[in-house]
């Protein structure tokens, strides 16, 4: 199942979205980094952030981002670094786990896990 | 909270205001072996899918890189979500079953906090690739064997087969059942929990 909705989206328009930029901060962005709005939509926006500014009133994750708008994790990370530049939004990014150094979170992060997956 | 009929965006099950910290477990097996279902048992929204452009390393840095990049592989993945308290909230994610997607795995899915190896036990060899990158990765799992059907092996004979050392949880689930499927979560934090209060004994306290 490699192929996906997305496999018709053209090259071309993606490209065009993000304005042929591809920049290094992306990689601040975790899939599961939370985006929350800090601003409503202003006239002239482009539609991507318009509609990215509308979805995260309450936070969500690059993740599902990437799945309403029907584009790929790699180019809503650009097009979110936009919105982060001008302050329009803030990105709550994941810390119990820790990828850095390859280890596992504190056992007290997973204790709570654990619990809370046990009270569902 | 705001327009609640005209704009789809606001109605698709908002996190909760406080969500701060997104936490990742994967669901990986062999083809077909159940992986999405799982998700779709356990999470609290419907479970969603997208995908993700990797490109060769090293493009990317200018605008005609970027164009001419023709080198990227598409990753088609689902996901669910469990909002686990005020803060956390852990994201499943269920892998594509082809092999060729592997090679993606540490980046696609870099800081994943463990792994369920979904098996079959009419097709055990299926999961033997999951779990040797599982290894090399260093990703903790455990083994769950989604019983189809009347299962083939037991669950002994599936961690002689799959060459598992006796600290990893080999255990039973219906993939398409909430509890069954929550119960292998639990397990694996359980394993986690395990694995990290021994590491930190291990450790000398700064
Ligand atoms: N009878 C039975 N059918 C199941 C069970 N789990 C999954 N299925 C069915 O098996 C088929 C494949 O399940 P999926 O969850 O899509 O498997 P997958 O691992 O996500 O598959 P890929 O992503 O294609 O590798 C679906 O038609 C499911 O309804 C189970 O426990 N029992
Ligand atoms: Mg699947």
């Amino acid at each position: 199942m490699i192929r996906g909705p997305l496999d018709s989206e053209d090259p071309d328009r993606l490209y065009t979205v993000t304005g042929g930029r591809s920049r290094a901060d992306e990689s601040v962005f975790d899939m599961v980094t939370l985006i929350v709005s800090e601003s409503e939509p202003s006239l002239g926006m482009q539609s991507e952030h318009v509609k990215i500014l509308r979805m995260c009133r309450r936070p969500m994750a690059v993740v599902e981002i990437s799945s309403y708008l029907g584009m790929p994790v790699s180019v809503v990370k650009i097009l979110l670094c936009d919105l982060l530049d001008t302050g329009k939004i803030t990105a709550r990014h994941p810390h119990a786990a820790r990828p850095d150094n390859g280890g596992l979170p504190e056992p007290e992060t997973l204790k709570k896990v654990l619990v809370a997956l046990q009270n569902l | 909270m705001h327009s609640r009929t005209s704009d789809r965006a606001d109605v698709r099950a908002p996190l909760r205001a406080s969500a701060s910290d997104g936490l990742k477990i994967v669901v990986v097996g062999g083809f077909g072996v159940g992986k999405t279902t799982m998700v779709q048992s356990v999470s609290e929204i419907r479970p969603l899918s997208t995908e993700e452009t990797m490109t060769q390393a090293g493009v990317g840095i200018d605008d005609a890189s970027f164009v001419q990049s023709k080198t990227t592989t598409t990753v088609a993945f689902d996901f669910g979500r469990i909002s686990l308290d005020e803060q956390m909230v852990l994201y499943l994610f269920g892998a594509p079953g082809q092999e060729r997607f592997w090679f993606l795995w540490d980046r696609l899915f870099a800081g994943t906090l463990g792994a369920v190896v979904l098996v079959d036990t009419n097709r055990l060899a299926d999961s033997w690739y999951a779990i040797d990158r599982l290894e090399y990765h260093g990703t903790p799992f455990i083994v769950a064997r989604n019983n189809f059907t009347e299962p083939q092996h037991t669950l002994e004979e599936v961690r002689d087969a799959l060459d598992l050392p006796s600290d990893i949880p080999v255990i039973d689930c219906d993939a398409r059942d909430r509890d069954s499927s929550k119960a292998v979560l639990v397990a694996l934090a359980r394993h986690l929990y395990s694995l990290s209060t021994s590491s930190a004994a291990r450790e000398t306290t700064a």
